[in-house]
């Protein structure tokens, strides 16, 4: 199974990039996760506000938003890919994050063994 | 309750290869290691769901692992013992007590879990006692989880698992790293044990035998782990860059009912592209190292040739071809020689394939294969010789076990004989 975790730094945009000992301490992290065999990608992401998003309306026309965004909600600062045995394993991986002032949040990824049959049907004959 | 077991049972996953083989390098012995290691597991099931898991479980495991088996052999001492047994356990215990597993250096870890690695894979055990042993104290899984992975019954894998350790215990095999010369030796026989846990999950994983596809990851995940520990090996490297891009054909290789899908038919949008960058980066390593690249490296490097193709039509076959014969010149194999045959079809026409297959043709080991007439009937059939053809395609039908493939076969010689 496969779970992606995604890491929510609670910090101020303008503290976004990780210095000295945190971003030490990541790599040491990472390489722990690597080293496990558990590591499918990685990715940090540049600040929100350098960023952009695209909304749909209810006729899904889309709508570019630039930022800076005026409301300050949580966002994603950069995620893991893992391949792991149980979503415990996950867990237990995800709580060894050497985070502070973060939140990091464990979703598992669909296979295709999750989808209804007809679904699985469909896809396996295209 | 039932959830702190599994968290505790993942955190036993993560940290158990780690903790056995720290445990055995001190004492010398897989199966003692395992059994001061499950003592462990125990008192962690027993403290963890009250007080929580500790900061450093792994630690606080083989802290606990240490001091259970100090304790029991000071408290065996004073019964009436053989005087070898108590001289045994005296030594054991000053291996015990004068090391220091906290102050192990990260790349200790890493060579204490590679000999872990390679005892496991010991040439003295047998193929079936190897796959065990390895999935047992290196992946962690349980007897239960071995025996439904490779649908056996449990019996026969605790059975041979007490065997195994039986056998390296009597035969003293060293707790260690080979080197050199040695290295090269038995490194294949490592590489092996991972490559058939992962064609036993390949092999059988249809969408419902979810274990089956768990083996597939599991097999990844110890050559992953292997690539970490021997980055210098290029045939490491190899197989995992040939493992990674076959997985990444896991979703396309099954129809609706459960047939298997041939590579050429396969719909390559369903391939997943991570895997094949995953796989085709191992390879690149493989390659960039000083000692050449071996059999798993040329088969990713097969397999590679047909990830970097968008449709079947692209495939390089010149170079599938040659691929194929430097592998045919270290690994002289019939087999290989066939899929030679094939590409060599495919990329110059059937003549130069129909002439290779002349010259294996007698070679015992394809005697009753029905893939000799079939890829024979194929060439054939390219050549335009449509009789010849029918006439092989009827061979391989008899000698096919399969029967989908059997009627596939006939198919094609009454296709060929009505035209």
């Amino acid at each position: 199974m496969r779970f992606m975790m995604l890491m929510y730094p609670q910090i101020e945009e303008t503290e976004w990039e990780p210095k000295g000992e945190a971003f030490e301490a990541m790599g040491r992290y990472n390489d722990e996760l690597q080293k496990a065999g558990m590591l499918l990608s990685l990715d940090g992401l540049r600040p929100p506000g350098e960023g952009a998003s695209v909304s749909f309306d209810d006729e899904g026309k889309a709508t570019v938003t630039d930022g800076p965004f005026a409301e300050t909600k949580e966002v994603v600062g950069g995620y893991w890919l893992i391949q792991a045995r149980s979503k415990e394993e996950a867990l237990e991986w995800a709580s060894r994050v050497p985070g502070e002032s973060c939140r990091v949040e464990v979703r598992q990824i669909f296979e295709l063994e999750d989808f209804p049959q007809e679904i699985q049907d469909a896809y396996r004959g295209s | 309750m039932a959830e702190a077991t599994r968290a505790i049972e993942a955190v036993w996953r993560i940290e158990s290869a780690r903790l056995i083989a720290g445990l055995a390098r001190m004492v010398r012995d897989v199966g003692l290691a395992e059994d001061m290691a499950q003592d462990a597991l125990v008192a962690a099931l027993e403290k963890w769901p009250e007080s929580g898991v500790p900061e450093n479980p792994g630690a606080w495991l083989m802290a606990t692992a240490k001091n259970r088996a100090i304790d029991r052999m000071r408290r065996e001492k004073t019964y009436e013992r053989k005087r070898e047994e108590v001289a045994h356990d005296t030594g054991l215990l000053f291996a015990l007590e004068r090391s220091d597993f906290e102050a192990a250096a990260d790349d200790e870890i890493g060579d204490d879990l590679l000999a872990l690695i390679f005892t496991c894979c010991h040439p003295l055990l047998s193929r079936e006692a190897r796959v065990a042993l390895t999935l047992r104290l290196l992946g962690g899984l349980t007897t239960a989880e071995i025996a439904r992975a490779f649908l056996v019954g449990e019996s026969t894998v605790a059975q041979r698992l007490v065997r195994a350790k039986k056998t390296l215990r009597e035969a003293r095999v060293p707790f260690e790293v080979p080197r050199g010369a040695e290295l090269d030796e038995r490194l294949p026989s490592v590489l092996e044990v991972i490559y058939l846990v992962f064609n036993e999950g390949y092999a059988a994983s249809a969408g419902e035998d979810w274990v089956r596809t768990d083996l597939c990851e599991e097999a990844l995940r110890l050559g992953r782990i292997l690539v970490e520990l021997a980055p210098r090996e290029p045939e490491v490297h190899g197989l995992v860059a040939l493992m990674e891009i076959q997985a990444s054909r896991l979703r396309a290789r099954r129809g609706p009912s459960g047939e298997p899908i041939l590579l050429l038919e396969q719909n390559r949008g369903h391939w997943d592209p991570l895997l094949i960058v995953r796989g085709r980066r191992a390879l690149e390593r493989a390659e960039a190292l000083p000692k050449p690249i071996g059999p798993y490296g040329l088969q990713a490097a097969i397999a590679a040739c047909h990830a970097a193709a968008i449709r079947a039509e692209e495939t390089d076959w010149v170079r599938i071809a040659a691929l194929y014969e430097t592998l045919a010149e270290i690994q002289p194999s019939p087999i290989v020689e066939l899929n030679r045959a094939v590409a060599l079809g495919m990329a110059f026409g059937p003549e130069p394939g129909l002439a290779l297959i002349a010259e294996i043709e007698d070679d015992p080991a394809l005697a009753g294969n029905h893939l000799l007439p079939s890829v024979r009937a194929d060439l054939l059939e390219k050549a335009g010789r449509d009789e010849e053809a029918a006439a092989e395609f009827q061979r391989a039908a008899e000698l096919t076990e399969n029967t989908r493939e059997r009627r596939l076969l006939i198919k094609r010689a009454e296709r060929l004989l009505a035209s």
